[in-house]
């Protein structure tokens, strides 16, 4: 007797597949979830932890690097710490400084009106500047404009994002007042948020030399803003302190406003690690789920085997049949897996108003992920499939 | 030499011993032949070996010593592959329990006969349409089994041993799980299939149904105890 042997088509082994999912439904749709539900947190881990890195990255960017902060120190007699007057001078005279600007603290509570008690200043602090603050620091304003060459010397303020909203500055459509000291002040604009020099937010600035005719401020900065050839800076940053103070250099406090964004993007990154593990721990307990399944399967539906043994099948067609059902599972799992972390990140990032970025490797390893997990859950019940004797099958289902 | 016209089945001292303490001995020193175009029922008590014979005799399980042979060729000599091989094409296999699959038509569950054979679906779904004919459930083929009586379901599974023009069909308790009507006319099925010249074995508890048949071998605690019949020569 000569016969062929027992063969199944491709495309048949996948109908099988796929007829013994869609006859369970439920079931499949479950496990299928559990795969799901750990890929796409897998994904949108990472597509959030890029999109929020790219958005500190641009703001970064955009901000620039390459501004310092000088500041007097907290070391003896600081009390009222300031820098020597002569600091902006010296600093801008370093060739491989590229713009300066300082703020002078002036000795006065800001208030709505004349009638608001003294000590009630709301913690709003008063500078003086000149008009290459807004420049130095890559702020802009929100409404009006900032101080010019024309009104530094004159009683004419700018006010500061959070300072604004305390008192009430809300548009300069009518002329807006400000009782600074002893004496009304003209509001001639509103700053955006600083993000670089967040003190300034809750201040109301006015021209440096106004600050010295009416509060009487002495021009010893309390902060020196410095932008610094970006290729330079390391290098300007150790001469900087000996240039403003050389007989105490110690005296002045010289750090990079950027250094503070760039921690808080490395803080996140390590947050990203520790979702990574949980996501990965999820992705674990649903491929354990799919592997349950299949093994509940192999139990419940050794009739199946044992027929489908009866008219032909090999062994090697039962584990194909049940390593296809795994591997459908979680492919169908992983895809939607993958759309769903792409829907998260896409959501919570324009919430955000992050950029979307959506790394390929989380879209090609999370769906990898997935077909390995099938895999791995499959092999198993698979072999255990193939080894069931067909008459104890046949008898026992 | 191989006989030119073997006779379809033949068990040479065939023995089946499950181990265990003490073993089993399900099937004790068996020879039987079964020729072509036979009708044949398979009696004895519970327990008696009666489902071993048979699922021996369709290679689903492998004598421990022994012989069987399909159609002339010794099956002791093949691999497990090859055995489905012939228990795709060449045997066809009715049980008590249908094992029909829920979630597919009834002309699926036919079709089915022939999925381990290779053929194109097409084709399966025109052969099982044919048999389906054959057995009287033509208007049927496109329910579900759930939607058929007992009777009409082992009629499905009658056909999708039919399906592949098997050697021989082996059909294990087949009225078991039906009421007497329903027992009638796969019976009557049966002997209809035997009219057209098919080789049948039925194992039966009913002795009515035994009584009817053209041949009877009667099994008791593994042993051949009576044959009505021989291969005629």
């Amino acid at each position: 007797m000569n016969l062929a042997p027992s063969r199944l088509r491709p495309s048949e082994t996948a109908r099988v597949g796929l007829g013994s999912l869609a006859a369970r439904r439920l079931r499949s749709a479950l496990s299928a979830l559990g795969i799901a539900i750990g890929i796409a947190s897998l994904v949108a881990v990472l597509g959030l932890s890029d999109s929020s890195k790219s958005a500190l990255l641009d703001q970064i960017g955009a901000l620039g690097t390459n501004l310092l902060t000088i500041e007097a120190g907290s070391g003896f007699g600081a009390g009222d710490a300031a820098l020597p007057e002569t600091s902006v001078a010296t600093v801008s005279r370093v060739p491989t400084v590229e713009a300066t600007s300082a703020v002078y603290a002036v000795d006065a509570g800001v208030y709505r009106n004349d009638l608001v008690p003294e000590d009630l200043t709301g913690g709003i602090s008063v500078y003086g500047t000149d008009p290459g603050l807004l420049g130095a620091l890559n702020g802009e304003i929100a409404r009006g404009s900032f101080l010019t060459e024309a009104t530094r010397d004159h009683p004419v303020a700018v006010v500061g994002a959070v300072a604004a909203e305390r008192l009430g500055v809300r548009n300069l459509d009518q002329p807006v007042r400000l009782y600074i000291g002893d004496r009304w002040v003209e509001v001639a604009g509103v700053l955006e948020p600083f993000a670089l020099a967040a003190n300034l937010d809750r201040a109301v600035l006015i021209g440096d030399r106004a600050a010295e005719r009416y509060y009487d401020t002495e021009l010893a900065p309390a902060t020196v803003y410095v932008r610094v050839h970006e290729d330079h800076i390391d290098a300007t940053r150790d001469v900087l302190a000996a240039t403003v103070d050389p007989e105490n250099p110690e005296e002045a406090e010289i750090s990079r406003p950027s250094d503070l964004l760039e921690a808080r993007s490395a803080a996140e990154s390590s947050f990203t690690s520790l979702f990574l593990g949980l996501g990965a721990v999820a992705l674990l307990v649903g491929g354990i789920g799919v592997a349950n399944v299949m093994v509940i399967g192999v139990i419940e539906r050794r009739g199946e085997i044992g027929l489908r043994r009866a008219i032909g099948a090999t062994r090697a067609h039962i584990r194909r049949q049940f390593f296809t059902e795994a591997l459908t599972l979680a492919t169908l799992g992983g895809t939607a897996g993958v759309l769903l972390g792409v829907a998260v990140t896409y959501g919570y990032s324009l919430a955000q108003g992050w950029r979307v970025i959506i790394p390929p490797v989380a879209l090609i390893g999370g769906f990898a992920a997935a077909v390995a997990i099938g895999v791995i859950a499959g092999v198993y019940p698979a072999i255990r499939a193939s080894r069931v004797s067909p008459t104890e099958a046949l008898r026992s289902a | 030499m191989p006989d030119p016209q073997p006779p379809a089945i033949e068990l040479r001292d065939v023995s089946k011993i499950y181990p265990g303490s003490p073993p089993v001995k399900a099937l004790d020193d068996v020879s039987v032949q079964i020729g072509r175009g036979q009708m044949v029922a398979v009696v004895g008590q519970s327990g008696s070996g009666k489902s071993t014979m048979l699922n021996v005799m369709g290679t689903l399980d492998q004598p421990t010593s022994g012989s069987v042979l399909i159609e002339g060729t010794d099956t002791s000599l093949l691999t497990d592959n090859q055995l489905s091989a012939i228990r795709g094409r060449r045997v066809g296999f009715v049980f008590q329990r249908f094992f029909l699959l829920s979630g597919i038509a009834v002309i699926d569950n036919v079709a089915n006969g022939l999925l381990y054979t290779g053929a194109a679906r097409p084709r399966r779904r025109e052969a099982a349409e044919a048999v389906l004919e054959r057995v009287g459930l033509g208007a049927r083929r496109w329910h579900k089994p759930d939607e058929l009586s007992g009777g009409e379901m082992q009629r499905v599974a009658i056909a999708r041993a039919l399906v592949g023009e098997p050697a021989f069909v082996l059909a294990d308790e087949p009225t078991g799980n039906l009421d007497s009507a329903s027992s009638n006319s796969i019976i009557e099925l049966l002997f209809s299939l035997h009219g057209e010249g098919r080789t049948i074995v039925v194992i039966t508890h009913n002795e009515a149904i035994a009584a009817a048949m053209p041949r009877q071998l009667q099994i008791l605690d593994g042993r051949l105890v009576r044959d009505t019949g021989t291969v005629p020569q």
